[in-house]
């Protein structure tokens, strides 16, 4: 509540909001075992495997695990190029 | 009579482990419950002072489980409920002097004779919290709303559900509702949506907490007590009964609105 009047007057983020949103990362990678690091590496190359069937913008393609209660989830968006539009 | 085995861990110490299962025990023998606590931390005993009784230990959990004595004679009766009974941990043993298939043995004899046996399990991951964890039919599993203790109560969260315990519940202690009014405090809403696991009571900061300890009475016994509120009302969670969210900020209701929305949406 305290958070929603801070961002409607402009002030910056509360602690427990920064401590929030650091918790949530933690936790997903805490559950997961999977380092940041990791994740970036895994995308780089489930790119390049998929690179190889379709052309795929590689620029706009995006890799996340989103929480969903306990279970975790690896979302992919991975946008197509029109191959007709080379 | 067939007990319920309670396990009260954390992972993260000094986060009210101790403190919890000494107002949970005494707050079910004031209902008119047997209850025992049994301090699981060998090496470093702490719930004997909590509950005023470290005058009167003479034998300990290691005698009980290496048959030097009965396990009633490890028994020490409080002097407030006599339906109320701790077992002390060995102070100067080995923390591997006790295994988990020694707790599960201890624990299926009490089970006899009490309603409910609550353990306080050690700080850490290792063999004393898988001592603690093994006999337990419910988990309750205790943070701070502060980042190293949600953390490590998520973490201790998916040690039980591998080990197939539980079901968790979820306590946090040391709530200041004014912090949290001000944005200086993770809210118990936000606690529990990191976590995701069902809440069974919310304990605010309180100075009666210390107080109490420092004379060996648990917080519970004190009527006037916030805190001792709030843990009266977990027992009688635990117990089966529904109990509503108490208000601890009547400005703006934020406990009050925390329990409706936590009621409503489970």
């Amino acid at each position: 509540m305290a958070s929603l009047i801070d961002r409607l007057i402009g002030r910056n983020t509360s602690s427990a909001d920064a401590a929030k949103e650091r918790l949530h990362l933690v936790l997903i990678h805490d559950r997961t075992d999977l380092s940041p690091e990791d994740l970036r590496t895994m995308k780089d190359r489930l790119i390049d495997v998929i690179s190889d069937y379709v052309k795929i913008d590689a620029g706009e393609t995006e890799i996340q695990i989103k929480a969903n209660g306990r279970e975790q989830t690896l979302i992919a968006n991975i946008p197509l190029r029109n191959p007709r539009s080379r | 009579m067939n007990g319920r085995v309670v396990t009260v861990t954390s992972g993260k110490g000094g986060v009210g482990k101790t403190t919890t299962t000494a107002n949970l025990g005494m707050a079910l023998a004031s209902m008119g419950n047997k209850v025992v606590c049994i301090d699981a931390d060998i090496g470093l005993r702490n719930l004997d002072v909590v509950m005023g009784l470290e005058n009167r230990i003479v034998y300990d959990l290691v005698d009980a489980v290496e048959g030097r004595c009965r396990v009633t004679q490890a028994m020490i009766r409080d002097k407030r409920y006599e339906t109320l009974y701790l077992i002390p941990a060995a102070q100067t043993r080995d923390k591997n002097a006790v295994s988990p298939s020694d707790m599960i043995r201890l624990c299926d004899t009490l089970r006899e004779e009490m309603d409910w046996i609550i353990i306080d399990s050690p700080a850490g991951i290792e063999r004393g919290f898988r001592n603690a964890l093994a006999p337990a039919d419910e988990v309750l599993v205790i943070t701070n709303p502060e980042v190293s203790a949600v953390r490590d109560a998520d973490r201790i969260i998916g040690l039980v559900e591998a080990e197939e315990k539980g079901p968790v519940k979820l306590i946090i202690n040391r709530i200041n509702p004014a912090m949290v009014k001000r944005g200086d405090m993770i809210s118990a809403e936000d606690v529990v949506e990191l976590l995701a696991i069902h809440l069974i009571g919310i304990v605010p900061e309180d100075e009666t907490v210390l107080v109490s300890t420092n004379h060996g009475q648990p917080v519970v016994m004190n009527e006037k007590s916030q805190a001792g509120y709030a843990f009266l009302n977990i027992a009688k969670r635990l117990n089966g009964e529904d109990v509503p969210w108490m208000e601890l900020d009547e400005k703006n209701g934020f406990f009050n609105r925390l329990g409706k929305l936590i009621s409503g949406g489970s």
